[in-house]
């Protein structure tokens, strides 16, 4: 890999986390705008575990990882501690896997 | 410590982001190993870029032979997401001071932002968001340097489902911003349009895509 991709990556990277809360202070942001900007998280991060849960380099994952999901979003919706979600995502998707589910 | 993770909540679910961090960092070190990297640009990424996504796919384009100029645009296109996480958490969650926006600011991850996010009140936004960050931002360092020191020894991560600890973890922590059906319907819409526009778009662009399920968030009146 090249130096300058890292060191411009890097760049870019740092522009992109900087900016956002300077504009947010130079500009006046009304509270309709700051409902749409707390939405606008909401539907990166909503694509965001849905991706990858579901698709790695373009393709279907197979059952053993979105199962491990699933497990785990059943968890959380019924309050179930952040620990016990994350394990019980990581033990299904591997126990399927024990079993020859991939 | 151990009192302190039984009673404060917000420690305790940044000390399990974390030990699931550790995991990544070594996987994603040892993956660049095996793809040829060297340690001391596997260091540089960690330190600099600090982004796990953006990172497995450099490495992964890299050995796919894609040119720098690739790499830069997809790893910049997966990172845009930053601008509008920005803009959602404010100045106020990073700090007044100036070293704490500029220090603040190469913190925000996906984990720090949602757990931010799902605080109630302001000096809680802001203490979840440095917690997260800065504990995943040290565990992220020293567990990808040490993965790729020790190399491929690991095996594949995918036996023990780390792969699927990650979404979930992702979703525990975004699954208390959706406390209205606005943010519901741009929750699932969003989710929808990325996993659409999976099969056609470069990878980061349907991340991006999602940004369209905001037409779903206009408040209905009642």
């Amino acid at each position: 890999m090249s130096w300058i991709a890292i060191i411009v990556l890097a760049a870019g990277t740092y522009a992109f986390r900087f900016a956002g809360p300077v504009l947010r202070d130079r500009i006046t942001v009304s509270d309709e705008l700051k409902r749409y900007l707390s939405l606008a998280a909401v539907a990166l991060l909503a694509a965001l575990i849905a991706t990858a849960a579901l698709v790695e380099g373009g393709k279907f994952v197979g059952i053993a990882r979105p199962a491990g999901v699933l497990v785990g979003a059943v968890l959380a919706w019924r309050k179930a501690p952040f620990v016990v979600v994350v394990v019980a995502a990581a033990l299904t998707a591997a126990l399927l896997r024990v079993a020859g589910v991939e | 410590m151990r009192s302190i993770l039984r009673t404060d909540p917000i420690a305790r679910d940044v000390a399990a982001l974390c030990a699931a961090g550790v995991v990544v960092g070594l996987s994603f070190g040892a993956i660049a190993s095996a793809a040829g990297v060297p340690l001391s640009q596997i260091i540089a990424m960690n330190a600099f870029v600090y982004a796990g996504g953006a990172q497995f796919l450099a490495v992964g384009m890299a050995g796919a032979g894609a040119t720098a100029a690739a790499i830069v645009l997809a790893g910049l296109l997966l990172n845009v997401r930053h601008l509008p996480f920005g803009l959602a958490i404010g100045n106020e969650v990073l700090g007044a001071r100036r070293g704490a926006r500029l220090l603040g600011s190469h913190l925000m991850t996906d984990e720090s932002v949602a757990f931010a996010l799902a605080q109630s009140d302001p000096a809680r936004r802001r203490r979840a968001y440095w917690l997260t960050g800065i504990c995943l931002f040290l565990t992220w360092n020293v567990a990808a340097a040490a993965g790729a020191i020790v190399g491929s020894a690991l095996g594949d991560t995918e036996t023990f489902g780390i792969d699927a600890a990650f979404p979930a973890a992702l979703l525990a922590l975004t699954l208390p911003s959706l406390k209205d059906r606005p943010s519901l319907r741009v929750a699932i819409g969003g989710a929808v349009l990325a996993l659409v526009a999976t099969p056609f778009l470069p990878a980061g662009l349907p991340v991006l895509a999602a940004l369209l399920a905001l037409v779903l968030g206009r408040e209905r009146p009642s």
